[in-house]
């Protein structure tokens, strides 16, 4: 054994190093956070929120027609992978033993683990190929795709800790089984299911790779889920690559919306997690 | 939930079906990707692919591991502790897209100068960028796993360390470690997987050349990249079916990656 005080002291250096390997990672997050503000502060008026994009070149361009594409796809997205999320959900907390329970765990799991540009794929040739063309739907069930992982698992996970004695009560007074489950233990596990669809939202909300050649990005402001439509990660994407300088503007501006609305939503599901 | 997993390996299998008969294992072998002249091999991006993901994971790994001995052993509650939660889950939530935007206006001057200092041709974006950007972008990950792992290791091992007289980093580094040595292990290879599936970011700083990089500042292509890039284009069904075998890898890697790591922290939490 060496002597206590170099014991003490390579200790200490210990404790310092993870300190300052902890302060390392700062600096990505204070550069990345320093970037997007700075930039995207300098274009964001309310005109930049309400007109469309524009040729390069020409001043008052906008993402109006990206935020409205977002909010499309992912309501599109949530409308698909919510109902059927927390159905399966309740099946795997209901018949948690049985031995479809374990082969829909590990499905759900795969489904989980699969690449966003995997999803992409399969949405490209379910939805696109036969409907002849790039739509707002497809892009909707590509994030669909990715969100129903995570509503079956914060579902299971929240009904699970749902005591016993609620649903017996229930059944004990006569109330059918199904009215139970609708009444009485999905609404028990809300918050928690909200958590689960509130996290999938603030994931699919950024994600660019599914939707690269399904929602395909449009200049243009469409409501129409059959027609291409544009996202706020698409705008980024594609501006930022582009060679014109306010055309990047624009995609600077559209990050600092974009991480508002992301790193937003996380801060809400945290609060709502803590109560 | 189960028809739906087995339409999508069925769908992609089918689908890439044209290119495993056209060009078998041949796919695998072949050093060239050159559409123009329908040469495909994934070689390129296979190689592409694993420098990048490792080379990321070699930077990731000092500084996950430290921040789960940190936020798992030294400081497990209170405001620090919340801190450091609040930090790797705010880098976890920054959109890949945003990553790539940030490096490819921010990190690749950077590593240009890096590179005119170093005196390799300075091409900015490349290999060395990406991973650079995936290490940032897995930390949070491989952190929250070593973070769980490491606040599994039983109390009473931690315990009769420190009452042995240890100091607390000869209890890391006698008895946490050792402990969690196979949880720690899986978590890397987690982060492979995830590392492996990362698309934008990655597309936007590698610099896309269909090449075998020489060098780790040479511009490449990753599997996910080369979908990402040229997937909306390809018109040729060979071209299609080609990129969609590379989905097809990619799938098959990162099911099998996430189940092996999967299994192996099942099996060492329940001991």
């Amino acid at each position: 054994m060496d002597q206590l005080s170099t014991r003490l002291f390579k200790d200490l250096a210990f404790r310092i190093y993870l300190v300052i390997t902890t302060m390392i990672l700062l600096v990505p997050l204070g550069l990345i956070l320093y970037y997007i503000v700075r930039n995207g502060i300098a274009v964001i008026s309310w005109d930049f929120l309400t007109s469309l994009p524009k040729p390069p070149g020409t001043s008052g361009a906008g993402i109006a027609n990206a935020i409205v594409g977002s909010g499309l796809l992912i309501g599109t997205a949530a409308l698909l992978s919510i109902p059927f999320g927390i159905t399966l959900g309740l099946f795997l907390t209901e018949f948690s033993n049985s031995r479809l329970a374990s082969v829909v765990r590990i499905c759900v799991e795969i489904l989980q683990g699969i690449p966003s540009i995997v999803i992409g794929i399969m949405a490209y040739l379910w939805i696109v190929v036969p409907m002849g063309g790039f739509s707002a739907l497809s892009g909707g069930i590509a994030l669909a795709l990715m969100m129903l992982p995570m509503i079956i698992r914060s579902t299971e996970e929240t009904l699970k800790l749902i005591p016993h004695s609620l649903k017996e009560a229930s059944l004990g007074l006569g109330v059918p089984y199904y009215r139970t489950m609708i009444k009485i233990i999905v609404p028990a596990g809300f918050n928690g299911i909200l958590t689960g669809i509130l996290l999938g939202v603030a994931r699919v909300a950024g994600e660019t790779a599914p939707l690269l050649f399904t929602a395909f990005g449009n200049p243009f402001m469409t409501l129409n889920v059959t027609q291409p439509i544009n996202s706020l990660p698409l705008i980024i994407y594609n501006f930022a690559t582009s060679p014109y300088a306010d055309w990047q503007q624009i995609a600077w501006g559209a990050s600092l919306i974009l991480i508002l609305f992301v790193l937003g939503l996380s801060l809400l599901t945290r609060t709502l997690i803590k109560r | 939930m189960t028809a739906l997993l087995v339409g999508i390996l069925v769908t992609i299998f089918y689908q890439s079906w044209p290119s495993i008969h056209a060009y078998g294992l041949q796919f695998y072998v072949g050093g060239k990707w050159d559409p123009v002249f329908k040469e495909y091999s994934a070689l390129p991006f296979i190689a592409g692919t694993l420098i990048t993901t490792l080379l990321s994971l070699v930077m990731a790994t000092p500084i996950a591991l430290s921040l789960a001995i940190f936020s798992g052993f030294y400081v497990k509650s209170g405001f620090l502790s919340s801190a450091i939660r609040t930090l790797v889950d705010l880098l976890a939530g920054i959109p890949s897209v945003i990553y790539g935007f940030w490096g490819l206006f921010v990190l690749v001057p950077m590593i240009r100068k890096l590179e005119l200092f170093l005196g390799v041709v300075p091409y900015g974006v490349g290999v060395f960028t990406s991973s650079l950007i995936l290490a940032i972008m897995i930390i949070p990950y491989a952190a929250s796993i070593g973070r769980d792992v490491i606040s599994m290791v039983p109390n009473d091992l931690k315990e009769a360390g420190l009452a042995l007289g240890a100091t607390p980093f000869e209890v890391v580094h006698r008895v946490v470690l050792p402990y969690a040595k196979s949880g720690l292990l899986s978590g890397i290879l987690l982060s492979f997987g995830r590392a492996i599936g990362e698309t934008m970011a990655v597309t936007m700083v590698i610099g896309n050349a269909n090449f075998i990089p020489k060098s780790i500042f040479d511009p490449a292509n990753t599997m996910s990249s080369v979908i990402a890039n040229e997937f909306a284009e390809a018109t040729d069904p060979l071209y299609i079916s080609n990129l969609i075998h590379l989905g097809l890898i990619l799938f098959v890697t990162t099911t099998l990656i996430g189940f092996i790591g999967r299994a192996i922290i099942r099996r060492w939490s329940i001991h």
